[in-house]
């Protein structure tokens, strides 16, 4: 009890304590913010882009976000990346304020919640920022421009296609997603099943499950573990998430599912590499995200510029990418999606 | 007030609120001089936006910290809310303040749910409100599914953005100050907030006196559901989104203000004017460092480093004292002991 006990002048001295340690803190920030005041004074005038990934410390994301850097740099723009620690709806809403306060020229992100966002990036806008969607979308009303990687449809095609080549066109699958808000993820399922039910190729493809690892390894893991408990026929899994995929392997690889269930979905080569090697997964796909953020930059940059308002049929420069057109509802396409397995996971590094 | 004597003048110009307060402006000015951007009515309309939900929920959780209780579930019952309210919207034609109202109602099921496990069951509040914090969200994610719901009028999303003024203070601010009125008022100038007091310090002892324990408790895990409830409701128009996730890891946050403002997590001591000061504290530490481009990660650590201090330095200070004066008692005791042999 006596330990607990404090006296008026020993709280005193601790919230002394308490204000040291935040003068402290505030010199630090005083000091981060003299080093980029510093940078800022020497590019005077140069336009700004902000990236807003839906989660920092994300492996899959990270690609975005250095091909983006790499992008900002070619179009001289000075770039800074701004982001939650977790993926959850209303967590980017302080940082696209914080980027319309600094008088951002553009703000490129990828959406945890198509409207969540919208009222904040209406703001944004109002003050004079051009809004870049990438990755995952947001309600059209509150963006220029959309930058998808590939067509949507297609990449919940290609990971059926593949799915149905392990497991021989016929048996149980289920998904392990990310979040259960998660846009693009939703809309690939979304199309997965249509699929599923129109295709006579799949007619004996059921999907049993449709779970959600949150993009954390553990739930995933866990998740994976409790797919493959419940329905001990399960004939294969596709997890359209870096993160969900990658604990999944991690899981098959030391259980007696090894080789009897199949493995597929959006994965990065890097994470993929040894489950690829050692026979847990055949084959899964991806894209080069870095090219993602990459065009995002140019994009930024052509709608600043005015070349561009992300209208139907415009078309912009986007460096090493070479020419781009910009589709319906101002939707860009990179690329299309490129199958990873044995025989040339060993070509990518990312 | 006039009466105060000058010793209690000088307690309330240094005890733990005010130097809260101290500290908050200290940080206010340091940003404006130092970090780029602060000193502005845009930050003044983030800000505070920001700190709505947190503040709000803060209320009536000091009042249950203080009897020595814990909500953790309070989170979850906001993105309850913001389901329910999503699917009610969408699906059964009722004009929206009929729909807010009903949402407000979630809050009261929940709390009173919490609020009977814990006073009729006499369960921990930790572990009640640890289960019904994954149950209510699991609950959300049964009514609105991976559906969003975004269809909601905009008039009322611009209404909850709209300043006052050029002030860029949130119109709302004016709805938050009369939910921080009524809780002041309910803990520090009525019967029942005095006997949460007694209550956080003994229950024994606060029944013997005349408190209805298991009434006060049950009544202050509603209040939590139905503020909670409220911040679904604000955070479902803020966002024009209705979904499972709104709110989340908002406990945690609740909970590092409440403590910061000088609420003890052992119960019976906080005043709610140090709970306000403890809220805007960590909001604008966090803005302002975001501004100052700290990385995400450092700025949990810094925030966290601040909490455990608040609650830490107390008793650290307290034993170091102790120690000092059991130091002091024993060198008197030895110098007595050595004069007594010099005179004999």
């Amino acid at each position: 009890m006596k330990l607990f006990s404090t006296s008026g002048r020993g709280r005193r001295v601790g919230t002394f304590a308490a204000v040291a340690t935040v003068v402290a803190l505030a010199a630090t920030g005083c000091a981060t913010t003299g080093n980029g005041g510093g940078g800022e004074a020497g590019g005077d005038g140069t336009s700004t882009i902000a990236f807003l990934p839906k989660q920092l410390n994300n492996p899959y994301t990270d690609v975005v976000l250095g091909g983006g850097e790499d992008g900002a740099k070619e179009i001289g723009y000075d770039s800074q990346v701004l982001g939650p620690l977790e993926a959850s709806a209303s967590a980017q809403i302080p940082f696209i304020e914080q980027a319309t306060q600094e008088g951002t020229n553009v703000i490129v992100i990828a959406a945890n919640d198509p409207d969540a966002v919208g009222p904040a990036l209406q703001t944004a806008r109002e003050a004079g920022a051009k809004i870049v969607a990438f990755d995952s979308d947001t309600n059209p009303d509150y963006r220029d421009i959309f930058i998808s990687q590939v067509v949507a449809k297609d990449v919940a095609l290609i990971q059926l296609e593949i799915i149905s080549e392990q497991i021989g066109g016929s048996g149980d699958i289920a998904i392990l997603s990310a979040t259960a808000t998660a846009t693009n993820q939703n809309e690939w399922i979304k199309f997965m099943e249509e699929e599923l039910e129109s295709n006579p190729d799949y007619a004996d493809i059921h999907l049993v499950a449709k779970v959600y690892g949150d993009d954390d390894a553990d739930k995933s893991f866990q998740e994976t573990q409790g797919l493959l408990s419940s329905y001990p026929d399960l004939a294969g899994i596709i997890s359209p998430t870096t993160v969900g995929i990658a604990a999944a392997a991690k899981y098959i690889s030391t259980s007696d599912y090894k080789g009897k269930v199949a493995l597929t979905g959006l994965g990065l080569p890097n994470e993929m590499r040894e489950f690829v090697k050692d026979g847990t997964v055949q084959e899964f796909a991806l894209w080069d995200p870095a090219q993602l953020g990459y065009v995002a930059a140019f994009a930024g940059k052509a709608l600043v510029d005015g070349t561009i308002t992300g209208a139907e049929g415009d078309t912009f420069d986007a460096g090493e990418m070479g020419e781009i057109t910009v589709g319906a509802n101002g939707v860009a396409i990179v690329g299309p999606p490129t199958r990873f397995n044995a025989e040339n996971i060993d070509d990518y590094d990312f | 007030m006039a009466t105060a004597t000058r010793s209690q003048w000088i307690r309330r110009i240094s005890g733990h609120d005010a130097v809260i307060f101290y500290i908050l402006i200290s940080v206010i000015v340091i940003s404006m001089v130092s970090v780029n951007y602060f000193a502005s009515t845009l930050t003044v309309g983030f800000l505070l936006i920001q700190v709505v939900p947190v503040l709000l929920i803060a209320m009536p959780m000091a009042l249950v910290i203080i009897s020595g209780e814990i909500d953790l579930s309070v989170a979850s019952t906001a993105g309850l809310t913001s389901a329910v309210m999503g699917v009610l919207w969408r699906d059964s034609g009722l004009d929206i303040g009929t729909v807010m109202a009903l949402s407000l109602l979630i809050g009261v099921l929940c709390g009173a749910f919490n609020g009977f496990l814990i006073t009729t069951l006499g369960l921990p509040s930790l572990a009640v409100t640890i289960g019904t914090l994954a149950l209510y969200r699991g609950l959300a994610l049964v009514v609105i599914g991976d559906q969003k719901v975004a269809s909601f009028p905009k008039e009322l999303t611009s209404f909850v953005l709209s300043k006052i003024g050029n002030t860029g203070i949130p119109v709302i601010m004016i709805f938050v100050l009369v939910v921080i009125a009524f809780f002041a008022v309910l803990l520090h100038f009525t019967p029942f907030g005095r006997g949460l007091y007694a209550l956080g310090y003994s229950p024994q002892a606060a029944t013997f006196v005349g408190v209805r324990v298991g009434h006060a408790k049950f009544w202050l895990f509603v209040a939590t559901g139905v503020v909670s409830s409220m911040v679904g409701v604000f955070l479902t128009l803020r966002l024009a989104s209705a979904g499972p996730d709104n709110g989340t890891g908002l406990e945690l946050t609740v909970i590092a203000a409440v403590l910061l403002g000088g609420v003890s997590i052992f119960g019976g001591k906080g005043n709610i004017l140090g709970v306000v000061g403890g809220v805007l504290l960590i909001g604008t530490l966090t803005y302002a460092l975001r501004l100052a481009k700290v990385p995400e990660t450092a700025l949990i650590i810094v925030t966290g480093g601040l909490l455990v201090l608040s609650v830490v330095a107390p008793s650290l200070i307290a034993w170091g004292r102790e120690r000092i004066r059991l130091r002091r008692v024993h060198q008197n005791f030895q110098r007595q002991g050595a004069s007594g042999a010099n005179s004999a």
